[in-house]
């Protein structure tokens, strides 16, 4: 006897809604094992990781600010991955996103500017993104180098730089010495949109990116294009579809997307330049854009979902004194439960006997 | 004689742990598979090798344990990528988050513990050389059964049936299977085989190179092991090469920000990685045919019946 996979004439629309589902079950179930094996009540511990984020309205606009850069940079891999491009350095575009904006920030600090500065740097983060997602696009589809080793050796160049940065020629003079820029003037931040200042406009911006990305995805030849070269490269390439161009365009909006999203939380939350910007976002939204299932709209769930699992996290770290790690052992584990139910949109799982006629 | 003696030393600590691992993961491609996963399940060898190690007070113990907790992540992903048909890059990712995760769990109780490094190996007659001779043949166990993992892997993949069998199904996985190889079993093996050279290369960096336990201190060092194998075109022999480059480049980035050149430490630490962006780009310069990636690397295989 043993299991065999059948790939599905057909997928079935319960399946590709179940299956995102029966992940985020299998996770929670095996993330209350986890907890009860290293000695913690795991309702209680679950509750603290999914619950308590969603207690108060303060809890609330923070999971829209830990959401925003998520959805952000999964919107952008989202039609990379379509397109069998593999970006997976989205956390250094987001590092040099927050580095090309905050040069305007640095340029024009304390020069009684107006409110257009802010606009200035989301457009320079915006291009910084771009142009540093372009770095592996330009080796894969000029010179054929992997973009998958590429991609992600820039993430540590790109933190390497921000801390060079920090502490060398954008440090505060009068900041005592801490490796930090100069807090940013009124002008070169976003505003607060709520009584705590929580909220931001980076949150509608994410909110327009989904619309916009839906609308690419599902309604032009650009989307019909990106679908066509992931799934049949050879019959893209008789249609008359450029896939290397297409892999520059792809990984220059993910790039950009990301950049935005650095540029947006060094201006928005943040308020000026430091050593770590981003506690994984860049990372994250890989396991958001295929907990999404590649859909802007799916995109938007999965990104409140693992922002949940950011402030349940830190949540956890005060209430339970769990590491940090538990977060990241959630967030792997979900992924995995992702691929696997995946498995069962695709294929048919089939138990046959041994030696039977198939 | 002493500052070189003290660098080929660090390069030869340094090139080890990659070497390790490249091996383990040229295996693994050759048999059509693309385990992204290295750093996570090296970090998850580094951690739990530890642990063993402090918990027993035996190295040896620790290693053994380090090659298991390997072996188990790569089970982990063999059961999604051969059993379940799904994404190699992506469960390779999954893989690689999953143990930064795990292995800060797994080192959490043991973070600033410390013990001794290694006990070296002192090879007979060999380490009374002149010269380097104490150097190259007075080193810990794990430096020799790395060269000697490069060898006999060279020989199996060359020389073989069982390497030919490997090959056969790294290029055409279905006309392996046509021929009457087991091809997810054949996998199964080099997957397994992988995840214990990268548990084997991650005790190393916990037991040998520094040696206690940080959260992470793998710091892209699976990653660099990948980008080995690509730069050794899918060669045991020429991963030796490659550890060593690499290894070399990480030690003298280190040694050069000891001297203060003046030049920035964050651009030195930069090094290893945009040497890497560098290698990679300079070998897809060279004529093609030399250094050509098995025909099947990354795709799932589904048997018709």
């Amino acid at each position: 006897m043993r299991l065999t996979l059948e790939r599905r004439t057909q997928a079935g629309m319960w399946a590709s809604l179940a299956s995102p589902i029966l992940a985020v079950v299998l996770t929670l179930v095996f993330g209350a094992l986890l907890f009860s094996l290293i000695g913690i009540p795991p309702l209680a511990a679950l509750t603290v990781y999914f619950l308590s984020p969603l207690a108060d309205l303060w809890a609330l606009e923070e999971l829209t600010v830990k959401a925003a850069p998520l959805i952000l940079i999964a919107l952008g891999l989202a039609p990379c991955y379509l397109s069998n491009n593999w970006n997976i350095g989205a956390e250094g575009q987001l590092v040099m996103g927050a580095v090309a904006g905050s040069a305007v920030a640095i340029a024009t600090h304390g020069q009684g500017h107006g409110s257009y500065i802010v606009w200035l740097m989301l457009a320079a983060g915006v291009l910084g993104g771009a142009a540093y997602g372009l770095i592996p696009a330009v080796l894969k589809a000029r010179f054929g180098v992997s973009e998958i080793l590429t991609s992600l050796m820039l993430v540590y160049v790109a933190d390497l730089l921000l801390d060079y940065l920090v502490r060398g020629p954008w440090r505060d003079p009068k900041g005592f010495n801490f490796p930090t820029s100069v807090s940013f003037g009124l002008e070169a931040r976003l505003p607060g949109l709520s009584e705590t200042g929580r909220l931001h406009p980076g949150f509608f911006l994410m909110l327009l990116a989904v619309a916009l990305l839906a609308f690419m995805l599902a309604r032009t030849l650009k989307g019909f294009e990106i679908r066509l070269v992931g799934e049949a490269p050879r019959a893209a390439r008789f249609g008359g579809f450029d896939d290397k161009r297409l892999t520059l365009f792809v990984f220059a909006l993910s790039g950009a997307l990301a950049g935005l999203a650095g540029i947006i939380e060094v201006a928005g939350p943040i308020g000026n330049l430091q050593p770590t910007i981003s506690p994984g976002y860049g990372f994250t939204a890989i396991i958001v854009a295929f907990l999404g299932r590649l859909n802007p709209f799916g995109i938007l769930i999965a990104g409140f979902f693992l922002a949940l699992t950011f402030i349940g996290g830190e949540n956890a770290q005060i209430a339970l004194r769990l590491p940090l790690d538990v977060t990241r052992v959630f967030q792997g584990l979900l992924l995995f439960f992702v691929l696997a139910c995946d498995t069962l949109i695709l294929y048919r799982l089939r138990v046959t006997r041994e030696g039977a006629p198939a | 004689m002493m500052i070189f003696e003290a660098i080929l030393l660090t390069i030869i600590t340094a090139a080890t742990p990659l070497l390790l691992a490249a091996i383990g993961e040229v295996v693994v491609e050759r048999s059509g598979v693309l385990n992204l996963g290295v750093e996570g399940m090296m970090i998850m060898g580094a951690a739990t090798g530890f642990a063993v190690a402090i918990l027993t007070g035996s190295s040896l113990l620790g290693v053994m344990a380090g090659l298991f907790a390997g072996m188990a992540m790569s089970l982990l992903f063999a059961a999604l990528v051969l059993g379940l048909a799904a994404n190699q890059v992506a469960s390779g990712l999954a893989l690689t988050i999953f143990g930064l995760g795990l292995s800060g769990l797994v080192g959490f109780p043991f973070v600033g513990a410390k013990r001794e490094a290694m006990a070296h190996l002192y090879l007979p007659y060999l380490s009374d050389l002149p010269f380097f001779g104490r150097v190259i043949f007075g080193q810990d166990p794990l430096v020799y059964i790395a060269f000697a993992l490069a060898l006999a892997v060279a020989l199996i993949i060359g020389r073989t049936r069982a390497g030919l069998v490997l090959r056969a199904v790294g290029e055409n996985h279905h006309s392996a299977h046509a021929l009457g190889h087991n091809v997810r079993q054949v996998r199964l093996l080099a997957i397994l085989f992988g995840g214990a050279c990268a548990g084997l290369a991650g005790a190393y960096l916990s037991l040998v190179y520094t040696p206690f336990w940080t959260p992470g201190m793998t710091a892209g060092r699976g990653w660099i092991a990948l980008a080995i194998v690509v730069f050794a075109s899918w060669r045991a022999g020429r991963a030796v090469i490659g550890a060593y480059l690499f290894g070399g480049v990480s030690i003298l980035q280190l040694h050069a920000q000891g001297f203060g050149l003046g030049v920035p430490a964050q651009a030195l630490a930069a090094l290893p990685y945009l040497t890497t962006i560098i290698v990679l780009f300079a070998l897809s310069r060279l004529p093609r045919g030399s250094s050509r990636a098995p025909a099947c690397l990354g795709q799932p295989f589904l048997p018709a019946r």
